[in-house]
């Protein structure tokens, strides 16, 4: 019988302990939520917020998620603002995460809120439907709404300029491609860099190979080893997180053998500090995409009222939302720099037209 | 004889609190308010309708999940496996919502039992490989997690479209989500699937409480040669369990694949369903109304926790912690319940 009654005492005090505690709770939020009334009916007229809601990756994925997340501090910085008031992020774990950070970026009233990353085109299209008089804008793909920019790069031109770089370094006349997940996207960056190859010199080999996602590592890897093994001695890749493995592999063997020349081209970011391996740096260019650029832009438009929505940006080599990162100054010579730039000005100027598909390319072929 | 029933009670409340109150330590020591965390974590799973529809619709799952993984604990099995089931039912509801063409009151009931069909499969073959050769379950299922992950990758992209990284959408005749839930919680993507899953949890109940079936299953699992030498079949009796589990675990991928997402992604990891089903069923005590109950709480905990960064600073990072504390505390239930009787002991 005591034991019982003790159980029981003890229940009812656990009970009663949760109940103050949620009621706590409640008092708590809503105070928060006061102030944050009278904080921001002080100083918000006018004001504009910007939100982002990542993928996958995280905001610390070394790739675009941190670029574009980069971008929208930069812009805060630019405006006086700061974190939790007039930009945030909201970071999601998996693909049902996407919806409940968009939608409670808005219902905190933020103006403006990117989509990072082709996966949450389904999660703007919605949102944007059912808010339409709030921004939207999703980066790497399009999505055809009056309340959304689309904001798209010219990666096909970027790795042009990539291929004709690797052309003018290579030794074996054989070069390498790894991608991560055969799509629209990636193909643009594979028909981008054979077609810039191709345009340098017409007897280069390209070898194409996909890994089927960006996370494997170990894959990346094993397809790096492989090509090295057949004579490749530049890969590109298009990858994210399994291109680390390309990386690995072609440190591996300049540690073996010091006097090999294997370079491999980096891709989102200046992967220069992926490629340090002892005195040697096997990186020998980036892809560079500036997100962040594109990112402080669009929310500058949307600051001044000229948002541009249902359009579609493409961030070129013209305004440099692509471009060949030259750090690594003993791989990618003068010489190299100076060509590069020459195709970049006729790129520009329209005398080529980069092709963005492998349809494309077969004409494109035909033409050299 | 009333203390085991009042510890299956005890013990789980204890560590949930247990691991709250770590939590809330935690939350001190790296300088953030712990009430203003926990009210955020509150405001983001029932602070208002869209919250509320969102922990609903993320409590669907972990329901069945949880059946799935408690039924098969009834029996002595570990469905370590619920991932893959869910997956495959997923990927089934999803073809047949996008192939068939059939009005609503055929098309919608085909989706969801060909799901439970491929989970039950998908449950069948770890369970006659236990019951014939004495495989341990626990490996197959976890490689056949794996086997489902890639191959509904793959199906994915050169079967249901063409090299795409999703399906198309499912006709609105195989849809689980209503409008008017919608409409009522602020367009959150709550369905009709939670009726479903509060169903099958009856279901659990039912058989493992009112049926020969059930009390075989139980006395399998509490101890196998006894049951044998009482004229048990226990062969059939494992594969069946896990056949059972499985079609639980296939409903929650249909209620993802019908309900919340209307389609399936190519995804490079797993959707942890089916392994925070483990935690659910831990923490549920494998009963039927124990594992609703701590779906709800896991539910409210991982939509909720998506409000802690945004309202109360608390870094990502550290809402994992914490939500993995309360799990590891519910785990270690067995010093809990040593505590108790240690402490007991002293009173007398």
């Amino acid at each position: 019988m005591k034991n019982r009654k003790f159980i029981l005492l003890f229940a009812l005090i656990l009970g009663l302990g949760m109940l103050m505690a949620a009621c706590g709770g409640g008092e708590g939020a809503e105070d928060d939520s006061a102030a944050e009334d009278g904080a921001n009916g002080e100083e918000s007229s006018g004001d504009y917020s910007v939100g982002m809601v990542t993928d996958e990756g995280g905001v610390d994925d070394k790739s675009f998620n941190q670029s574009a997340w980069e971008g929208i501090q930069a812009w805060g910085e630019e405006h006086g603002l700061e974190r939790g008031e007039g930009f945030d992020y909201a970071q999601s774990a998996d693909e049902s995460d996407y919806m409940p950070n968009m939608t409670r970026l808005v219902r905190n009233d933020y103006d403006l809120v990117f989509g990072i990353g082709f996966l949450l085109e389904d999660a703007i299209t919605n949102i944007a439907e059912q808010n339409p008089d709030l921004d939207f804008s999703i980066v790497d793909t399009v999505v055809d709404a009056p309340n959304v920019a689309s904001i798209t790069f010219a990666e096909h031109e970027g790795s042009f300029l990539a291929g004709v770089a690797a052309a003018m370094k290579t030794e074996t006349n054989k070069l390498g491609f790894v991608g991560g997940v055969d799509s629209d996207l990636i193909n643009k960056f594979e028909v981008g860099f054979v077609a810039g190859a191709l345009s340098v010199n017409p007897d280069i080999d390209v070898d194409i190979q996909y890994v089927g996602d960006f996370s494997s590592a170990d894959d990346g890897k094993l397809i790096a080893t492989r090509m090295y093994n057949d004579g490749a001695d530049i890969i590109y890749h298009a990858a994210g997180a399994a291109g680390n493995g390309v990386f690995a592999q072609a440190k591996d063997l300049k540690q073996n053998d010091p006097d090999r020349d294997v370079w491999v081209i980096g891709v989102d970011r200046d992967q220069h500090e992926e490629g340090v391996i002892g005195d040697h740096n096997v990186t020998f260019t980036s892809m560079v995409k500036r997100v962040d650029i594109s990112v402080q832009e669009v929310s500058n438009m949307g600051l001044n009222g000229e948002f541009p929505g249902g359009e579609v940006l493409e961030f070129g080599l013209e305004d440099e939302g692509v471009s060949l990162a030259d750090t690594n100054e003993e791989a990618i010579t003068e010489e190299i720099v100076d060509t590069t730039n020459d195709w970049k000005e006729r790129i520009i100027n329209g005398e080529i037209e980069v092709p963005q598909t492998r349809d494309e390319l077969e004409g494109f072929i035909d033409s050299l | 004889m009333t203390s085991n029933k009042t510890f299956n009670i005890l013990v789980p409340l204890i560590s949930v609190f247990i691991g709250l109150l770590a939590g809330a330590i935690i939350m001190l020591i790296f300088g953030y308010n712990p009430i203003q965390g926990y009210a955020a974590l509150w405001e983001g799973a029932f602070g208002d309708a869209y919250f509320f529809g969102e922990t609903v619709r993320q409590v669907t799952p972990y329901i069945l999940t949880g059946l799935a993984v408690g039924f098969a604990f009834r029996s002595g099995l570990f469905n370590i496996g619920a991932e893959g089931q869910v997956i495959v039912g997923w990927l089934s509801a999803v073809w047949i919502g996008i192939t068939v063409d059939a009005p609503m009151y055929i098309h919608l009931p085909l989706a969801i039992f060909v799901a439970a069909l491929a989970g039950a499969i998908w449950g069948f073959i770890p369970g006659i490989l236990k019951a014939r050769l004495g495989v341990h379950e626990v490996i197959v299922t976890i490689m056949l997690n794996y086997i489902a992950l890639y191959s509904s990758n793959a199906i994915i992209r050169n079967v249901l479209s063409d090299s795409e990284n999703s399906t198309e959408r499912i006709a609105e005749t195989a849809s689980l989500s209503s409008e008017w839930l919608q409409s009522l919680t602020y367009f959150s993507r709550m369905h009709y699937g939670i009726l479903i899953a509060l169903f099958a949890a009856m279901i659990m109940w039912f058989i493992i409480e009112r049926t020969t079936i059930g009390y075989e299953l139980k006395s399998v699992g509490f101890n196998k040669h006894a049951s044998k030498y009482a004229g048990m079949n226990v062969k059939r009796n494992i594969v069946l369990s896990m056949v059972i589990a499985g079609a639980f675990a296939g409903l929650a991928g249909s209620m993802e694949g019908l309900g919340t997402f209307g389609n399936m992604t190519v995804s490079g990891g797993f959707s942890n369903l089916g392994f925070d089903g483990i935690a659910v069923a831990l923490l549920g005590a494998n009963t039927a109304i124990g594992i609703v109950l701590a779906a709800i709480l896991f539910g409210a905990l991982k939509v909720g926790a998506l409000n802690m960064p945004t309202e109360a600073g608390v870094p990502n990072e550290l809402v994992d912690i914490i939500i993995a504390l309360i799990i590891f505390s519910v785990a270690s239930s067995y010093i809990i319940r040593w505590a108790i009787l240690r402490f007991k002991k002293e009173e007398k």
